[in-house]
Order: structure tokens, then C-alpha cells, then sequence
């Protein structure tokens, strides 16, 4: 870090950022505490289900807070994050599937269950070398960073902005999903990856991989909310948001305007790849229906409820959108549809800042 | 063969009518003639006379009947059509009293108990008598085949062009010496063109099997016109030389087969061409109507499949109304569609839209949310299940206009249609008051404000008049696939692809944005496969508004600068 004190000093100014990682330093104590040393009967006790839901949570909350960095810094409103964030999924599924070995249904040492279904004889060229942790971890941030960077490349250049570029890239994830559902393309078509043993050398199943897994997942979003932060504090920041403003005057001045919101774009897309990487062993399924358009425009609605261009409003947007999902599709299932479309409007018409907006300020407060 | 039957239907009930022939007429005949029966079938000489061959038929087993179909037809009888007509359709029964064969046929009360008689020698009607009493002539597939080609051989002295082609067709299923001979005699009388490539086609066939190498050349010269598959696969086996001795005849075997060849990829080229346009014309309905709330107002409207799906919805409740009237149902949908979806299209712009303008990115959420919104509530009122809405018998079957293409029907009227909507939305933007006044808003709205428009009626018209058209898209989308609450989201992508790819707020851009989108997808799917295809075209588009984010056909002049 070149300058480490810009960012404590735009940290010192962010009181939501710092109520976000206060909660998120509570949570990384007392989750661990109320599932594994409170006994089971005990009413404080917490359930594994419930560490993975919330782990589930908090990646969703990455996720938005990628979003957010597009749409509520550079205005760039992005229908296709998921496809990052999937992407980021199936490289950390397919070295999960590597790590299945010969326990797998057909028992085959290298080939996962679906290629030998598929009757295939040898791994294809891109499963190579996934059974590397380290290898995997690189392909987490490296495909969706190159896919944004050639995406980003081709469509800042020639000027695609606002509502077309939106278009563009859920055209680009609807493409992938139909590319991903074919089983030709080597990523278990329809079924995706799943029946993942262990990862590490640990049984995924076990309460305290859970708990790490959980633990990790707090520790990305705390670094990925200060990286944001310091990234929008920084001079590319500034210059992202003098973008989104005014783009035509920020390119008079003599910025190059393409590459500023290119390497934004591309951050972004890498965080989105690292909160699929999370979400992938915690849930234990990848499929092409992670690509669908839809869910990348319901991240969108995490952030515009929360309070777009806040980072902190996308994390609280993400978590109370999901936990009302988890609520009403239990409960109401016929009127979850009802609810999140009436979100839409609502959030859209009446609630321009998010329920963050709701919070006064500081600032209004002494006026 | 339907000038037939209704001949013989009358003839029948005219019989029927003039019963006055009474029963005890053939009595005496009838010991007698059972006495023939019984003999003629225990005994090997055949009976030759009509009445005594069908006597004869009462008796005999499966297998003997087909000797005994012959003689019937050696007979030469005026009748012997409406006998063996009545035997392939199993109205021919034997009177188990007396062994006399009888043509049958429901008793004008419909009494499923008793059979009106007719007498097959001469055509006196007599009955009803109590089905019990009789025993059905039956036949097996290969009597079938025998009757349907003698009867074809009937129906060629037709004076109806159809009835003879379709009777050539039937001979030729199952071609021997005698068909043969009658097809060479009808060919020489025959004028109507169609059947007469039908009888050479035939006849051709056949002589590719005869002995004298000239012969089969002048066949297989003849066949070279032809562009059906199975010609193809004869001449196929006429280029080895264990099969075709005759040099001659391979080489020409060989120029006909490329020459078919080349014919049949030509009409399949055609074929395809016209697939492409069909498909073209689905994208074109879906998206005209967004590239008018998209194009001329700017307005991002995510709920323009619902749209869509109401429309198709409309279509679906109109026919449960009139469950009678398919024809009629299906037109009047097309305005009641047009109604409904722009009535909802004038409720989401005054109730959502309106707060929204200069905000795109924040209309394109707020109407996704309707989509939810509107999916859902046709989920509870319809099910979630697919319904289907049934096709009217103009629209279905298809169009044969030779052996190697026929179009569908439907696929050419949803192509009318949509040049059909295509050119009364221009006729409005382009010919009406409103439409000047929706071009004048679209182009500058603080200059037409203060012309004394009312900027306000007129967005919420344009918005009703694109959300209408999506509806009526709808109706069309009905007649190709089902309907069901997830019918739009599956459109949504591809119309706006369409209408960016043409360049927005232009309606031919989107028209001929469309149909090529349409024809190159079909052309891709044969090589690369439907999913490929349809990523291809994706990715295609991705890259060619990078290089033309205007589209096709970018707007000029001032207009093009607020985009």
C-alpha cells in the first residue's frame, strides 16, 4: 500500500464501513462459539445449517459489494456479475472434483463422475493441473478477471455505456449459461459439479470446516470492504467517480476514461470470482443455473436496496434481502415473487439511497 | 377420392329411399346361390361370373379371397368399385342365413343393431335387418393393399385432377404387370401435368428393373427431372456394376444424381432461407414492439415479454370463451390482445415509468420487478403449467409445393403477420397525427411541449401502443409453442439484441435486425448445433456493437445525439 494513511483516514470518515466490520468481527467470534461449545440441546445453540446460511449470506454480500463498486462508483450497471461469480465457482468446484478421487459413484482415480458417464477417456486439456489448490485459487480470480478484462477492453473502447452496456453483459451471461448447460463444454453440462468429499485434505462435512469455511468468508469480506474502500479513496477512485458524474468532461480534462473504468471493472469481477469460490464449497453445487440473467439483476436489487454506492448498504442490502428469500420461500412460497418484484419498485421509485438512506447522518443530525 | 364416395353415398341412399323391392325377390334365388358358395369354396374352379364371385367371397377363407378379388375385377362389373369400396371400409357382410353378400350401411335412425341393406348386383336396397345375422367379408393388410390399388385403378377415370394423382400414388405402392399396363394407358389420355410426371415418375421406376438397356436409359433420363429422395437412392445402386451392366446407363445415372442433387440442396437451401425468415419474423413481432417504447421513447421496459405473455394468455382465454369458433377465436384475440397487454402497458408507464424518465438504469429495475410481478400473477390465476392454444385448421398442415419442399402453413402466415404489423405501425408513426406527434416528443420533447403537445398523453400512448403490439406478438407466439408464465423471459434477450443490433428508434432497422439475426442462426444451426448457434449469434452481436454501437442503421441528425 503506497499510502496507508489515506486509507485509515477514509475509513475514520465511514461510520457504516466501520458498524460492517464491527458486526463482522462479532460474528467471527461468536458463530464459532455458539455451534461448536454450546452443546446442541442448549437454546444459544447454533446450527451448522445456520453457520453455512449466514456463510451463504456473506458471500452474496461480496458479491454486491463488487456490484456496487461498478454500479455505485462508476455507473456502470452490470446484469451479468453472476457470471463471474460463477465462473469463480466452477474453478474452485473443479478442484474439488479433482479431490474426489476414487471415492466417486464409477470409482475412476482422475476422471470425475460425469466424464466417465459421458464416456469420456481422458481429462480434457483445462482440467489439467486443477487438483493444485494453489492453481485453483489462481484460476478463482484470473478467468473472471480476463473475461472482464477482454469484455471491459472491447466494450469501453468503442464507448458502449449506460442501458446498452447493461444489455450487453446479460446477453454475455445468458450466452455462458447456454454455453455451460451443453455437456460438450466439459463442466458436467445440465448437473454442474457437485458431490464434493473434501477440501484441503478436511471432510467438508465436518461442523469445524464448516466454521472455517464461515470464518474465511468473513475474512474476504472484511479485506474485500477495505480493498474497496481504499480503491475508491485512491486516486482511481476519484477519477472512477468523476466518470460516472460526468464522462464526457472527465475525458476532456485528459483522463482515459476507458482504462480507469476497465481496471475497476475488471477489480470487480475478480472479487465477484472470489465470493463464488466461497459460496461453491459451502453450499456444495455449481451449475449453469448460477449463470441465469436473473440472478445477477436480483444483485443488483441487493444493492439498490441497501443503498447503492455505499458498500456497506450493498453488504446490508444482500443479507436482508436473502434472509426475507430464505423466510418467504419457506413460509410463503407463492408470494416471494410478489414481494421481490414490489422490492424492485419500490426500492427503484421511493427509496432512491437504500435503507442506509433511512439512517440520518452525522451530518443532518447537527443541521 | 371424396367425389367418389359422396357418388356412392347417393347412389346408396337413393336405393335406400326407392325400397320397393321387396325381400321375397331374392328368395328363391338365395338356396341356390349358397349351394355356389359352398361349392366354390371347396372347389378349385373359380367362379367367373360377378354375382357367383361374390358368392364365392361369402365362403372363403382369407387366402382365397385374394384369387377371388381378381376374378371379381376380371367381372368387369359397373358395381365392382362399390364392392370392393365397401369391403376395404368393412361395410360388406355375409347373410349367415343364406350365405348372400350384402353392402351394409347404418340404418338412418343410427341404430348400431341393425344394417341397411344393399344388394351389390343391383343396387336394390332392402332392410334394416338385425346385424346379428350377418358375418363381415374381413381382409388382412395384404388384401388391403390389392383393394386399395384396384380401387385407385377405378378412381382414374376421374375428371378431378387431385382424385387421379392421389389414385397413381396409390397403384404405384404396390406396382405390378396390371397397374402397370393401366398407368400406360391412362398416361396417353391423361393432360393434367402433375399427374403425369406422377405416372412417369412410376413408370420410370419400373422400367429401371426391365431388361433392355434402352430402356432403362430413357428412365433414367426421365428420372433425372425428378427430385424426390427415393429417386436418389435407386439410381444410388444403378452406379455399381453388379447391379447396372450397361455403361451408358451408370454415366447417366450418375449426371442424374448430381443433377438431383443439386436441385434438392437448392429447394433445401430455400427451405431454410424460409425457416430462417419464420424464426426471423418471431424475433421481429417480439421486438417491434420494444424497439417503439425503446426506441422512439428511450424507455427500458423489462416487462415487455410479460407483455408478451399476457398477450398470449388473451389468446389462450379467448378460446376457452368460444371453444367452437377456432378460426374466429384466434381473430379476435388479435385485438383483444392488443387491448389487454396495452391497457397493462398504460397502467406500468402512468403508475411506474413516468417517475422514472431521465433514469434509465432505475426504469430498467423497476420494470423488471413488474415482470416478477406479472409472472406470478399469472401463475396464480393459470397454474404454472403450460397451456396450449389450439391451431385452426387454416393455419396447420402444410404447404407441399414439391417432392423436396413444403412449407408449413402456420410458419407462412406468422411471416405474413408480421410484415402485416410491421406495415400498419409504420402507417401509424409515419401517416397518422399521432404518430407525427409521437415522432415529434421522441425527437425533441421540450420543443414539442411548447408546440402544445401533451407530452404526457402521448408517452403514455406510445408506451400502451408498444405494450399492444407485444401483446399481439403474443397471439402468434401461441400458435408456435405453448403458453405459459415463463414465455417472455425466454424472448426478452433476444428482442433486445434485435432492436440494438438494428439500431435503436428505427423500425426497419429492427425488421431487417430480425430476419438476419433469423436467417444466419439457421444457417449456423446444421454446422454447429441449435445451443452454438444461439451463442454465436450472441457473442456476433456482443462484437458488432463494439464496432457499430449504433446498430445497422444508426439514427441521423440531432435525434442520435441523446443516446
Amino acid at each position: 500500500m503506497r499510502n496507508p494513511s489515506l486509507l485509515l483516514s477514509a475509513l475514520k470518515a465511514d461510520r457504516g464501513g466501520q458498524v460492517l466490520l464491527g458486526l463482522l468481527a462479532i460474528a467471527a467470534v461468536a458463530v464459532p462459539v455458539l455451534n461448536l461449545l454450546v452443546p446442541e440441546g442448549s437454546f444459544f445453540h447454533l446450527s451448522t445449517y445456520t453457520v453455512t446460511l449466514f456463510g451463504k449470506y456473506l458471500c452474496y454480500g461480496l458479491l454486491a459489494i463488487a456490484v456496487d463498486l461498478v454500479w455505485g462508483y462508476c455507473g456502470i450497471l452490470s446484469l451479468g456479475h453472476t457470471a463471474f461469480f460463477a465462473l469463480g465457482g466452477y474453478a474452485i468446484g473443479m478442484y474439488l472434483m479433482r479431490q474426489i478421487g476414487p471415492r466417486g459413484v464409477y470409482g475412476d482415480p482422475i476422471l470425475p463422475d460425469f466424464m466417465v458417464f459421458l464416456n469420456w477417456k481422458e481429462l480434457p486439456w483445462f482440467w489439467e493441473g486443477m487438483n493444485h489448490f494453489p492453481l485453483a485459487l489462481l484460476m478463482v480470480v484470473l478467468v473472471p478477471g480476463l473475461l472482464a478484462l477482454g469484455f471491459g477492453w472491447l466494450a469501453f473502447r468503442s464507448r458502449v455505456t449506460g442501458v446498452y452496456l447493461s444489455i450487453m453483459t446479460q446477453a454475455l451471461t445468458f450466452a455462458l449459461l447456454l454455453a455451460f448447460f451443453r455437456n460438450e463444454m466439459g463442466f458436467g453440462g445440465n448437473n454442474g459439479l457437485t458431490d464434493f468429499k473434501e477440501l484441503l485434505g478436511f471432510d467438508l462435512k465436518l461442523p469445524g470446516m464448516r466454521v472455517a469455511l464461515f470464518l474465511t468468508t468473513v475474512l474476504a469480506l472484511a479485506v474485500g470492504y477495505i480493498g474497496c474502500r481504499y480503491v475508491i479513496a485512491s486516486r482511481l477512485g476519484r477519477v472512477v467517480q468523476a466518470v460516472r458524474d460526468a464522462e464526457g468532461r472527465t475525458r476532456f480534462i485528459g483522463y482515459q476514461v476507458e482504462s480507469y473504468k476497465l481496471w475497476i471493472w475488471v477489480f470487480s469481477a475478480m472479487l465477484a470470482g472470489i465470493a463464488g469460490a466461497l459460496y461453491v464449497p459451502q453450499v456444495g453445487i455449481i451449475n449453469p443455473g448460477e449463470f441465469a440473467p436473473i440472478n445477477s439483476i436480483e444483485v443488483v436489487i441487493w444493492v439498490a436496496v441497501g443503498g447503492r454506492g455505499t458498500l456497506y448498504g450493498a453488504v446490508a442490502g444482500a443479507v436482508l434481502v436473502n434472509y426475507a428469500k430464505t423466510w418467504f420461500t419457506a413460509a410463503f412460497p407463492e408470494i416471494w415473487l410478489y414481494a421481490l418484484g414490489a422490492l424492485f419498485v419500490v426500492a427503484t421509485l421511493f427509496l432512491p439511497k437504500g435503507v442506509v438512506g433511512l439512517i440520518p447522518s452525522r451530518k443532518e443530525k447537527l443541521a | 377420392m371424396i367425389p367418389f364416395t359422396t357418388s356412392l353415398r347417393r347412389c346408396l341412399l337413393a336405393a335406400c329411399i326407392a325400397a320397393s323391392l321387396p325381400l321375397h325377390a331374392q328368395e328363391p334365388a338365395a338356396p341356390a346361390a349358397a349351394e355356389a358358395g359352398a361349392e366354390a369354396g371347396s372347389v378349385t374352379a373359380a367362379p367367373t361370373g360377378f354375382p357367383e364371385v361374390l358368392r364365392a367371397l361369402g365362403g372363403a377363407s382369407l387366402s382365397e379371397r385374394s384369387a377371388l378379388l381378381d376374378a371379381l375385377l376380371a367381372a368387369k362389373h359397373p358395381n365392382a368399385a362399390a364392392v370392393l369400396k365397401a369391403w376395404l371400409d368393412d361395410h360388406l357382410h355375409v347373410r349367415d342365413a343364406d350365405g348372400a353378400v350384402f353392402i351394409t350401411a347404418e340404418t338412418e335412425a343410427g341404430d348400431p343393431g341393425s344394417f341397411g341393406l344393399t344388394d351389390p348386383v343391383t343396387l336394390a336396397a332392402s332392410g334394416p335387418e338385425p346385424s346379428e345375422g350377418f358375418t363381415k367379408v374381413g381382409s388382412n393388410n395384404a388384401l388391403r393393399k390389392l383393394l386399395r390399388s384396384a380401387l385407385a385403378s377405378f378412381t382414374l377415370g376421374s375428371p378431378d385432377a387431385e382424385v387421379r394423382l392421389t389414385a397413381v400414388k396409390e397403384m404405384l405402392r404396390a406396382p405390378d404387370d396390371a397397374t402397370l399396363a393401366t398407368l400406360r394407358e391412362r398416361r396417353a389420355i391423361e393432360t393434367d401435368a402433375a399427374v403425369q410426371a406422377a405416372i412417369d415418375a412410376g413408370l420410370a421406376y419400373a422400367d429401371l428393373a426391365s431388361d433392355n438397356a434402352d430402356t432403362r436409359l430413357a428412365a433414367v433420363n426421365v428420372l433425372s427431372g425428378s427430385l424426390a429422395g427415393e429417386t436418389i437412392a435407386k439410381l444410388e445402386a444403378l452406379r455399381d456394376p453388379a447391379n447396372e451392366p450397361d455403361e451408358r446407363v451408370r454415366s447417366a445415372a450418375v449426371v442424374a444424381i448430381s443433377s438431383i442433387s443439386l436441385k434438392r440442396s437448392l429447394y433445401s437451401g430455400i427451405e431454410t432461407l424460409f425457416f430462417g425468415l419464420s424464426l426471423g419474423s418471431v424475433l421481429v413481432l417480439a421486438a417491434i414492439g420494444l424497439a417503439i417504447t425503446f426506441g422512439v421513447m428511450g424507455v427500458i421496459n423489462m416487462a415487455h415479454g410479460e407483455l408478451m405473455m399476457i398477450g398470449a394468455y388473451t389468446a389462450y382465454v379467448v378460446q376457452l370463451l368460444m371453444p367452437n369458433h377456432l378460426a374466429a377465436s384466434i381473430l379476435i384475440s388479435i385485438p383483444a390482445a392488443f387491448v389487454v397487454s396495452g391497457l397493462v402497458g398504460i397502467a406500468i408507464e402512468r403508475g411506474v415509468v413516468k417517475h422514472l424518465y431521465g433514469r434509465p438504469l432505475e426504469t430498467l429495475l423497476a420494470t423488471f420487478g413488474i415482470s416478477l410481478i406479472l409472472q406470478q400473477t399469472v401463475r396464480s390465476i393459470f397454474s404454472p403449467l403450460n397451456r396450449s392454444v389450439a391451431t385452426p385448421e387454416f393455419m396447420s398442415g402444410q404447404w407441399v409445393i414439391n417432392d423436396a419442399l413444403s412449407l408449413t402453413w402456420n410458419r407462412i402466415y406468422i411471416v405474413l403477420f408480421t410484415l402485416v404489423v410491421f406495415a400498419a405501425l409504420q402507417l401509424i408513426l409515419r401517416r397518422t397525427s399521432l404518430g407525427l406527434t409521437v415522432r415529434a416528443v421522441s425527437q425533441n420533447r421540450a420543443m414539442a411541449r411548447s408546440m402544445g403537445i401533451n407530452s404526457d398523453r402521448v408517452d403514455a400512448i406510445t408506451f400502451g401502443l408498444g405494450s399492444g403490439i407485444a401483446g399481439v406478438a403474443g397471439v402468434a407466439l401461441s400458435q408456435l409453442t405453448n403458453v405459459g408464465p415463463n414465455l417472455g423471459q425466454s424472448y426478452i434477450i433476444d428482442s433486445f439484441m434485435v432492436v440494438v443490433f438494428g439500431g435503436v428508434g428505427n423500425l426497419w432497422g429492427t425488421l431487417i435486425g430480425g430476419m438476419t439475426l433469423g436467417v444466419a442462426g439457421k444457417l449456423l444451426e446444421p454446422a454447429v448445433g441449435a445451443v452454438m448457434a444461439k451463442i454465436a449469434m450472441l457473442v456476433f452481436i456482443i462484437l458488432f456493437i463494439q464496432r457499430r454501437k449504433q446498430g445497422l442503421f444508426p439514427q441521423k441528425g440531432r435525434a442520435a445525439e441523446g443516446h
